[in-house]
């Protein structure tokens, strides 16, 4: 079959090394009505401009940092990382962060198992944590193909994960949100708690990478 | 709040086609899991989307599925798994 054969106005490929379009165009009605809402907002002074920018501030401020801190916390010391799996909301309040109106479920990776988070129906992110998500984490086609193939996904981003482990999604669709406990890596039984933060990264708190192996 | 359902129980989504803010993805609905765990109650997303209270609250659990359930092609191990957040009234007993 002429790979140039077919319906090209229903055509969901594209040739000559074109990108394919996987994601919606910016909707200019939902961009209209945020502008509208917001305008409704502070002309009845329910909120000021300053208040809001304050908000978009604050949330901009939130960096996989602090999540690394609070992993890194979890690897030296046990109590807080039963606490951290059993009440994640009560554990992280002494990093200054507030889940609330969401619940903190910790997952964590071991030998057995790899754990990864993926929102299917939107881009749901424990924020308080990590920020803003990454551009991908809110892609159609990771939304989509997390559920659905995992291990490809993950080998995409340079994650194999053998044979021997089970690969256990978390789709973030309600009410929790999830962070990945990572493996601590060896060869670090000696490091202190602030190098040992420095080796977790924001996609190692998603699933879709290990933590960092040092040198050597 | 009493839950209808407690970590282990084998449960089934229900299938049923709903308009409106939903929360059950389309590809669990009509397939079986068992209880994870129970979240406790939650305001239900379905009127609290659209400026009502959320009242009454629902009992929410994590649901885990076998993925070789949900994708009859799955091509992964037999084990991976996938967990869900899913509300009571969207569960039946199995």
């Amino acid at each position: 079959m002429s790979e140039h054969h077919h319906d090209h106005l229903n055509a969901t490929h594209t040739h000559d090394g074109k990108p394919i379009q996987n994601d919606e165009p910016p909707s200019i009605e939902a961009e209209s009505l945020e502008t509208a809402v917001r305008e409704l907002l502070m002309e009845k002074g329910v909120i000021t401009a300053d208040e809001l920018r304050g908000a978009i501030e604050a949330q901009e401020q939130r960096r996989p940092e602090l999540g690394a801190k609070i992993i890194a916390r979890a690897w030296v010391d046990e109590d807080f990382k039963q606490k951290l799996l059993s009440h994640g909301d009560m554990a992280v309040r002494s990093f200054g962060v507030d889940m609330k109106p969401t619940e903190l479920c910790v997952v964590e990776n071991t030998e057995e198992v790899h754990n990864l988070v993926v929102c299917t129906l939107c881009s749901c992110y424990p924020r308080a944590i990590l920020g803003i998500p990454p551009a991908w984490y809110k892609r159609r086609d990771y939304r989509s193909r997390a559920v659905r193939e995992p291990r490809s996904v993950l080998s995409e981003f340079g994650t194999i994960i053998s044979e021997d482990r089970q690969v256990r999604v978390h789709d973030s669709n309600a009410d929790l949100r999830y962070l990945v406990l990572p493996i601590r890596p060896s060869g670090t039984d000696d490091w202190s708690e602030e190098d040992l933060a420095e080796l977790v990264t924001r996609d190692s708190m998603i699933g879709v990478a290990e933590a960092i192996t040092p040198d050597g | 709040m009493d839950s209808k359902f407690i970590p282990g129980d084998k449960v089934r989504v229900i299938e049923r086609s709903q308009p409106g803010h939903v929360r059950t993805p389309m590809y669990v609905r009509g397939k079986p899991g068992v209880i994870e765990r129970i979240v406790g109650p939650q305001p239900n997303p379905e009127t609290l989307a659209y400026g009502q209270s959320g009242l009454p609250y629902k009992m929410l659990y994590r649901v885990n599925f076998s993925q070789k359930v949900l994708w009859p092609d799955y091509e992964g191990q037999d084990n991976d798994s996938l967990e869900i957040e899913i509300y009571e009234h969207w569960l039946e007993r199995i």
